[in-house]
């Protein structure tokens, strides 16, 4: 657009309208990740409590196996959990934005309605259907297929299981509104020009529908990585996510720069998807429904 | 047009979308190598009339052939034929070589193959040097070139064009006609081309199915057309004539003696004319002359000059008949003499100007 008089000022007062949301990212975003840092390069002081001398100990206590060992468990986890969300998101969000715009309302509705409900509370529904007396145990066992209860509680699989459900509107979402922009005449177009249905997708419709899926991707893997309470609950203590690490030293050992630590090499792994995503194409007004 | 083999045909073909008639039982026969344009006002059903050909849409009813063969169910991509779309439908993810090789490699064709003919489609829309740009780095007529490249590096039987032009300035639309013209000639390939605007439809098509209400007015060539239109719709779509209404007041064979507000006229007559009925006769405005003294002519009315309208190489001129009625009057302004306003005049011209048509103007539109 022509940067003329009228967009100009129109440019200026759209700044000044987002001064407070600038303002309130710099205390509450930019501050708490000062202090976060400053707190990962300082030594454990007596009672929860922080100090000098400034130390780079606590990086070192990182690169031990026990750490290693959860970080690849992390992001193994969280690699499955975007990779399945794409694999089950992408044709639900596919189809809700081809069903009629009635059917499409309903189906938003039973995507958001578990929203409204506790994430802990959905996360002990599924302990209690993964559990050995549980409805799935149950029925399997009464269709022959298995003899004795299934040990699916407290394993990763549970945890993946979980995550996967926890994250999967992070990824219809973007999906559904890059689908929901699709110029359909493009597929037509391919279609008339020799190209069967499942090609054209393949060549058309799903390089058109990338920003989304990169932006999916994103948003289904970055929380993974950090979530504790889910596998605290589905994966008791066979799982040690990072999120698992930063909880336990914070409010078990109680160790406030190793905390913060951990928080930092977390907070560089997601910067670094991040990048990866921004090299890729992938732009933050994908990422936004 | 020479009348070669038949290379398309539609058969009672019928649309329905929802309650809404689209396309209201159509019959229509297409040779090979003939260039033919759908025209008609929007929502006449001409677009539908071509999805349906290309496979993007299912008839509710009637039988597509292509060469002979039932095409009806046919998949899109199993057609040969291909649709240079409205807003072009670029991809915009592919180049322009690319976007021209789509077909090629959808057919499996051969990275040689890939590679002699993409450029050759370059070369003959103009566009060398240009494969690597993407389509939002190119103007609206070198969009317009790939697509039609890209329909054509498939070598179709058919071609379909919807509206191809539409959406550029009159001068690149004058030469993109032109070049089309030319490529269709030069290939042989059989064209069916959509647009609104007439003067684009007479200048390039050998046949023009004029289309209202998802059916067929009149399937004419362009001369055809404007000469001897069937009616009152078809007559005044296409340039500019005065609809008047007459009686019939005696028929002997292929002759109708017409009244026209009083006067007598003779016309030519057609088959479904009875005496006293009441007709409507086309008169090209440009083909009416205007004199301030009676002229020895069997074809002539006199009425008041209204008006008078100097316009560059065209005058305008309004004569009232007795009756009320109207004529518009298009003369050549070269060595006029131009009567006063107010004072009767005759309005006279060939016999075969006159044209008897149907009136279909109250049919709902």
């Amino acid at each position: 657009m022509k940067p003329d008089g009228v967009t100009g000022r129109f440019q200026r007062s759209r700044e000044a309208l987002a001064f407070p949301m600038i303002a309130y990212a710099a205390v509450f975003v930019g501050l708490s990740l000062l202090y976060v840092i400053g707190l990962s390069l300082m030594t454990r002081g007596e009672d929860f409590s922080a100090g000098v001398p400034y130390t780079l100990d606590n990086f070192a206590r990182i690169a031990s196996p026990l750490y290693l060992r959860s970080l690849l468990q992390s992001l193994r986890l969280a690699f499955f959990t975007a990779l399945f969300c794409l694999l089950l998101g992408y044709p639900f969000a596919y189809f809700m934005a081809k069903a009629s715009a009635r059917a499409r309302t309903w189906i938003m509705l039973l995507l958001i309605v578990p929203f409204w409900t506790n994430a802990l509370i959905r996360i002990y529904g599924w302990k209690i259907l993964f559990a050995a007396n549980g409805p799935i145990n149950a029925t399997l066992m009464a269709i022959g297929l298995i003899s004795r209860p299934l040990k699916l509680l407290y394993t990763e699989f549970a945890v993946q299981v979980g995550m996967v459900y926890a994250m999967i509107p992070f990824m219809v979402l973007p999906v559904y509104s890059a689908v929901e922009r699709m110029d359909w005449a493009m597929v037509e177009a391919s279609r008339d020009l020799g190209a069967s249905p499942a090609r054209a997708f393949l060549t058309v419709t799903l390089p058109m529908t990338l920003p989304g899926v990169l932006a999916g991707l994103v948003l289904t893997f970055i929380p993974s990585i950090g979530l504790f309470f889910l596998s605290d609950i589905l994966g008791g203590s066979n799982t040690m996510l990072w999120g698992n690490m930063v909880h336990n030293e914070l409010l078990k050992s109680r160790d406030l720069p190793f905390a913060a630590a951990l928080s930092v090499v977390l907070l560089a792994l997601t910067g670094m998807v991040i990048l990866i995503y921004r090299r890729m194409g992938g732009r933050a007004e994908n990422m936004v429904f | 047009m020479p009348q070669n083999k038949v290379l398309l045909s539609l058969r009672g073909l019928r649309k329905t979308f929802d309650t809404q008639e689209a396309v209201s039982g159509l019959d229509l026969d297409v040779y090979e190598g003939e260039f033919i344009t759908l025209l008609g006002p929007s929502g006449c059903g001409k677009t539908t009339t071509l999805r349906i050909i290309a496979g993007l849409e299912m008839p509710t009813a009637g039988r597509v052939f292509l060469d002979g063969e039932d095409i009806t169910r046919l998949a899109p991509e199993k057609r040969e034929v291909n649709t240079v779309f409205q807003n072009y439908a670029l991809f915009p993810h592919m180049n322009v070589w690319k976007n021209i090789a789509y077909g090629l490699r959808m057919r499996g064709a051969s990275r040689a193959e890939i590679d002699e003919k993409v450029p050759r489609m370059l070369e003959m829309v103009q566009l060398e040097g240009f494969g690597r740009r993407l389509p939002s780095q190119l103007s609206g007529g070198q969009r317009q070139r790939v697509a039609i490249a890209r329909s054509l590096i498939l070598s179709p039987k058919l071609l379909l064009l919807d509206e191809p032009l539409g959406a550029l300035d009159l001068q690149l639309r004058r030469q993109m006609q032109q070049e089309l013209k030319r490529m269709q000639r030069q290939l042989g390939i059989t064209f069916i081309y959509i647009t609104h605007d007439q003067e684009e439809a007479m200048t390039m098509s050998d046949r023009i199915a004029l289309m209202r209400d998802g059916r067929f007015v009149q399937l004419d060539t362009p001369k055809g057309l404007y000469e001897q239109p069937r009616t009152a719709f078809a007559a005044s779509f296409i340039g500019e004539t005065n609809l008047i209404s007459a009686t019939a007041s005696a028929v002997k064979d292929d002759e109708v003696l017409l009244d026209i507000s009083g006067f007598e006229v003779p016309c030519a007559c057609e088959d479904w004319i009875t005496p006293g009925e009441q007709l409507l006769i086309s008169l090209r405005a440009e083909r009416l002359r205007l004199a301030a003294q009676p002229v020895n002519t069997p074809c002539r009315v006199t009425g008041e000059l209204l008006e008078s309208q100097y316009a560059g190489s065209e005058r305008t001129s309004l004569v009232r008949l007795p009756d009320g009625q109207v004529l518009h009057v298009r003369s050549t302004t070269e060595g006029e003499q131009v009567p006063d306003k107010g004072s009767q005049v005759s309005v006279w011209w060939q016999q075969t100007t006159g044209v008897i048509v149907r009136d279909d103007r109250e049919e709902n539109q």
